[in-house]
């Protein structure tokens, strides 16, 4: 199998030849590149070139078009805060009072430089792998956009004080997040990564969240053209799995901190799982560690297929060295393979 | 007393600002404000932060009810107000991280407990360290979301140690959450995995620093 024809049978809920495994890995590229983070993500050619080399070398069975999160803020008139070994971070909010929503408006996508680099990024690794390989673009749920867009203080307090102004904030944000998501799909995408971490429970009750997030997904996955894998980046989702499953994702990515058998058995086949590995933790595991939350993943989520072994967060941390990368994917040839007959008799040795 | 405390929490937790002012002024009854504080509104926000670790409660429950006691408190026990006065200089800070609302959660809860410190907002290892002298400082908080940021506390506390002044430093955020084994490799002397134990390190470290 390749990796579309591996990954689409997993997401079939079904076992394929092994599990997919999900390197989520973005500022990597650049050390591949030799090259600053910003200098970079400055260039499509880069981005293609870094994610194509590792893809070979940690043996993915995707590639990411992902650059980072603020890349939207840009579009939308804000600006990047680069650092030498983290994630660009989003610079001042752009809403910087309640009032600047009402006057607020969408960007258009093709107008938007930053955003024409991904889109060429996504169209350039589509060249190389065709349908071989799932190409994932990302999208910035609208209803996590403002914790960017206005500050995530700001944002509670506008949730919770006026909620004519967070409609319309939606409004406008659902129109950019579909138009955003249908331009990656047509430029090469083979799904949309929908990250959506306002909406996991460690950040608001699952009562708001019926409400808020859950309409706000329902109302743009709709009218996003293609597949699309909901994010919680890291936070917890157990109590809502079934709630998240109503909007019409196939995959949502779960936290480390929450236990992958009890996600598994609360997805019940109606979503796929991708996680959990620590990806904070992971900068310090030995070899052995690795193997062992490799296979305690596997045992958890595998049988059965639905399930993406990967990291619990979305983004692979500047910090996690080669060693670890190139250990996990060898504990998934080694412990993934269908079918997982191992399981039955393995006990976690905790 | 206990049911109180219930009542109080339960208000927070369900945004019901009026139930909770009400449940505060009762307590005003029969206590001072310093006592209302450490016997209603603390022990409220430590079982709201147990609940919110061990993911029972959501964070914007946090945050709104950490903002509501922190004006609550200020009403009563203004920051002027001498039983406020008795405590280590303390100073909280986002260190080399854009990210604000954990600091703005921690500082809230740390005010409507009592407590008075400087609110950095967000500094560089040089700038922090530099300022945590001269404001002869006996605790640091350090709030970080990010990585990069979580292990330059690293740096910091090498520098407050070379320089031989005796600032307890407690660090909180993600990263140590996601790695408990964390704050001790970066040197700092605790982590609090919430607003409500951050208070509850501080309180105890008052008790050794007099």
């Amino acid at each position: 199998m390749n990796s579309m024809q591996r990954t689409l049978t997993a997401l079939g809920q079904k076992e394929a030849d092994r599990v997919p495994l999900f390197l989520l890995t973005t500022l990597h590229g650049a050390k591949e590149l030799n090259l600053s983070i910003e200098d970079y993500f400055s260039c499509a050619e880069h981005v293609i070139e870094g994610q194509l080399q590792l893809l070979k070398k940690y043996r993915s069975d995707c590639l990411y078009g992902f650059f980072y999160a603020s890349i939207e803020i840009e579009a939308w008139g804000g600006s990047t805060i680069y650092l030498p070994d983290g994630p660009p971070l989003c610079g001042p909010p752009i809403i910087k009072t309640r009032s600047d929503i009402d006057s607020l408006q969408a960007p258009g996508v093709a107008a938007s430089k930053p955003l024409a680099r991904v889109l060429e990024t996504l169209r350039g690794l589509k060249a190389r792998v065709g349908d071989t390989v799932p190409i994932i673009g990302v999208a910035i749920s609208p209803f996590s956009l403002p914790i960017m867009q206005m500050g995530f203080d700001r944002y509670l307090e506008l949730l919770f004080e006026d909620r004519a102004r967070f409609e319309r904030l939606m409004e406008i944000n659902i129109e950019f997040c579909v138009e955003w998501s249908n331009a990656q799909l047509e430029a090469g995408a083979t799904a949309i990564c929908y990250f959506d971490p306002m909406s996991s429970t460690t950040n608001i009750p699952r009562e708001l969240y019926l409400s808020t997030g859950q309409q706000v997904a329902k109302r743009t996955l709709s009218r996003i053209k293609g597949a699309t894998a909901t994010h919680m980046a890291s936070g917890r989702c157990l109590p809502i799995l079934g709630d998240i499953a109503e909007t019409g994702t196939a995959v949502v990515g779960v936290s480390a901190l929450e236990d992958l058998a009890k996600l598994k058995n609360a997805a019940n086949k109606r979503v796929s799982l991708l996680g959990n590995l620590n990806a904070i933790e992971m900068r310090r595991w030995t070899p052995a560690e690795v193997e062992l939350k490799v296979k305690r993943a596997i045992a958890m989520a595998g049988p059965g297929g639905g399930f993406i072994l990967g990291e619990n967060h979305g983004e692979v941390p500047w910090q996690v060295p080669d060693e670890t990368l190139l250990a996990i994917a060898d504990a998934v040839e080694r412990w993934g393979q269908y079918p997982l007959d191992w399981v039955k008799d393995w006990t976690d040795p905790g | 007393m206990h049911e109180l405390v219930t009542s109080f929490r339960d208000s927070l937790e369900n945004m019901d600002r009026v139930g909770a002012e009400n449940i505060f002024r009762q307590a005003l009854n029969t206590l001072t404000p310093i006592k209302a504080v450490e016997q209603v509104v603390v022990p409220a926000l430590e079982a709201i932060g147990d609940a919110w670790e061990s993911g029972d409660i959501a964070l914007s429950q946090v945050y709104m009810s950490g903002r509501f006691c922190e004006q609550l408190v200020d009403q009563s026990l203004p920051p002027s107000d001498p039983d406020r006065k008795h405590q280590p200089r303390s100073a909280i800070v986002v260190l080399s991280d854009y990210h604000m609302l954990g600091k703005r959660i921690v500082y809230s809860v740390m005010r409507a407990s009592g407590f008075e410190l400087f609110d950095y907002g967000r500094m560089d290892v040089d700038e922090l360290v530099e300022r945590a002298i001269a404001d002869k400082l006996r605790v640091l908080l350090i709030s970080v979301l990010i990585l990069p940021s979580a292990l330059k506390v690293r740096q910091v506390c090498d520098r407050l140690k070379a320089a031989n002044v005796p600032i307890k430093v407690m660090v909180g955020g993600a990263p140590f959450m996601f790695d408990e084994q964390m704050w001790r490799d970066v040197g700092a002397d605790a982590m609090g995995r919430n607003a409500a134990e951050a208070v509850s390190i501080v309180n105890a470290w008052m008790g050794e620093m007099q």
